[in-house]
């Protein structure tokens, strides 16, 4: 089977404070560390196993410049094959939809069985590359999947994330686009021997004028009018004081709050 | 005019089609438009009657093949009726199901889409919507260059709608149906199988009137250990949220939030927690909400009651050791 891998770089925020820069139209990015897609670890875990089942190549995408390389070098040494990165400015200018279609145009020069993607992108949230991509190369698609079975060489049966834990069981015939929820598998860490062979395959770079894609073409359906600190109106009452004043009055807190 | 798709799950109306409808009522009355509900469905009639009251218009397609939701049946069927009637704005559920569809139908028919929005403006050439990023840290606003647009409407973003306090009174929506014109042959490309339900391990957070929940900042497996010695101290159940499940350090049953389980115990102490929305949306309800984050603008604190910006890893010990003093 082969199976192609959309891969996104993100800045890590979940612990750093996030500030809006002075065009009031992205973040600041000073002192950043970027890391692979958390979502998109586990859609290239699941190539990878499918890969090791049947047979077949991974292939990783990734849009952006070209310090995403990083993230393709990290899945080339998982295991992946080869890798394609589609940089130019005009992929940075528009939106999801724009995205999708470098994705698209460069995806439908190639031979696959299957397109996954992470189902979450963890810094704009849009969810939207995905089934966007699937429309344009028309094929069917499914969202937040969290179980893949194949089925014979034309069809998956997969199970679906829906809300308060049910899932949805459905079949899929090929190719299709799988969006690839959290939690699905255990992805894997890269080995020595695999990071030192990684170095060796192949990393394409596409530009728009490569992909036949001109600024009409690429132009976004939406745009990003400003960013803004959320008004936080929080009405908690915050315990200050060394640890172990915090501790004291927290103590008698939770024993008043849990009826102790 | 403003269409909205009713989402329907296992025979259910969901409230995020209520939440919907409130939006809808608001937007409609301040352009002066109408509201279009769209049922798709084996069996619409039931449907039709609870949301007549709420639309000017009812456009329902029956037929078994929409018993259950799908993406690629749906598709062609949404399509006739936004190139026939021409909404500004079409509003989904951002649900499992509006995930799913919206960005393949925004794609195919080349319409804007902005997804997962919590508050929107409809301008008479655009729309402009409200969405937040960076898991909550940062908001956006967003416009779509064109009408019709299509936006998906985060769940619990607005109140459902109130019959007996109606922005729009007085509706009793005519019903369209229409035929349903879709080649079987699609169900080769993606077939609905069944629902399923994730195992369990027979702990119901649920039932717990103290929750002491775990996020990513406990760091190591071994560091949960100390959290249920704490939790069984004080009477409690550990809770956490979806990365620890998906870490393999706790059992499904244990998640909190909207892939989780919704609770409202009297007690809810959220430890390393960041307070996604989705994690919140599971536990807002709480009563009384503690959580320590050493992230004094983690999101979490815009629901707590109390807060300790601190390290965890120091102070769950100190707070076991008095707890334990205190119950002498
Ligand atoms: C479709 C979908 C459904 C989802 N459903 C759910 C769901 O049901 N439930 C859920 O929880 N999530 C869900 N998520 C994931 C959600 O978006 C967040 O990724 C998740 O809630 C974050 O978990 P966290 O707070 O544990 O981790 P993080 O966001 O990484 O936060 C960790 C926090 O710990 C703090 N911290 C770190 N070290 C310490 C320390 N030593 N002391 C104190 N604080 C510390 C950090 O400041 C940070 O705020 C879902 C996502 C998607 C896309």
């Amino acid at each position: 089977m082969d199976i192609i891998v959309c891969m996104k770089m993100v800045p890590d925020t979940s612990e750093t404070e996030v500030r809006v820069d002075s065009t009031n139209k992205d973040i600041l990015k000073v002192r950043l560390i970027y890391t692979t897609n958390e979502a998109d670890n586990y859609a290239l875990e699941t190539a990878l196993l499918l890969k090791e089942k049947l047979g077949g190549t991974v292939t990783l995408i990734s849009v952006g410049p070209q310090k995403v390389d990083e993230v393709l070098r990290m899945g080339l040494a998982k295991g992946a094959d080869r890798a394609i990165r589609l940089t130019d400015e005009l992929f940075d200018k528009g939106d999801a939809w724009t995205t999708a279609k470098a994705l698209a145009q460069a995806i439908s020069q190639n031979k696959y069985d299957l397109v996954l993607s992470g189902c979450i992108a963890s810094d704009d949230g849009y969810s939207q590359i995905g089934p966007t991509l699937a429309a344009l190369l028309k094929i069917p698609s499914a969202a937040y999947v969290n179980k893949v079975e194949v089925l014979d060489n034309t069809k998956l049966r997969i199970d679906r994330e829906l809300e308060g834990g049910i899932l949805e069981r459905k079949e899929i015939s090929l190719p299709a686009l799988l969006t690839i929820q959290t939690g699905t598998n255990t992805p894997r860490y890269a080995s020595i021997i695999g990071i030192k062979r990684a170095g060796a395959k192949p990393l394409d770079v596409f530009d728009a004028a490569k992909l036949n894609l001109d600024a009409q073409a690429l132009a976004g359906l939406t745009e990003l009018d400003k960013m803004y600190m959320p008004k936080v109106e929080s009405k908690a009452q915050f315990i200050q004081g060394s640890d172990d004043e915090i501790s004291d009055k927290l103590a008698t807190l939770v024993k008043e709050k849990a009826g102790l | 005019m403003i269409s909205l798709l009713i989402e329907i799950r296992e025979g259910q109306i969901k409230d995020i089609t209520y939440e919907m409808l409130t939006l809808a009522h608001k937007l409609a009355a301040a352009q002066k438009q109408e509201i279009t509900s769209i049922i798709l469905s084996d069996n619409c009639q039931q449907y039709a009657d609870t949301i007549k009251q709420y639309s000017h218009k009812i456009i329902c397609v029956e037929d078994p093949l929409l018993a259950n939701f799908n993406t690629q049946v749906y598709l062609p069927v949404l399509s006739n009726i936004i190139n026939d009637t021409k909404p500004n704005l079409f509003l989904i559920a951002s649900s499992g199901f509006g995930t799913d569809l919206a960005p393949y139908l925004a794609a195919s028919l080349n319409l804007p889409l902005i997804t997962d929005i919590f508050d929107l403006e409809l301008n008479p050439d655009n729309m402009l919507a409200r969405r937040s990023m960076y898991g909550g840290k940062i908001n956006a606003d967003i416009i779509s260059k064109s009408l019709p647009a299509i936006a998906t409407v985060r769940v619990g973003s607005f109140e459902k709608i109130l019959a007996s306090n109606l922005l729009i009174p007085n509706l009793s929506a005519e019903i369209t149906k229409l035929p349903f014109l879709i080649d079987p042959s699609i169900l080769e490309m993606s077939k609905f199988i069944e629902y399923g339900e994730v195992p369990t391990t027979g702990i119901d957070i649920t039932k717990s009137d103290i929750l002491i929940a775990v996020g990513r900042g406990i760091k190591e497996q071994k560091n949960l250990a100390a959290v249920e010695k704490f939790a069984q101290d004080i009477g409690g159940t550990l809770a956490c949220t979806r990365p620890i499940i998906d870490a393999g350090w706790l059992p499904k049953d244990r998640q909190v939030g909207s892939s989780g389980k919704t609770v409202k115990p009297k007690l809810y102490i959220a430890l390393g927690i960041s307070g996604a929305f989705q994690h919140i949306s599971g536990m807002k309800s709480s009563e009384n909400i503690i959580a320590v984050n050493k992230d004094p603008e983690a999101p979490i604190f815009s629901v707590a009651h109390y807060g300790v910006v601190g390290d965890l890893l120091k102070i769950l010990p100190l707070l076991a050791n008095r707890i334990n003093a205190l119950k002498g």
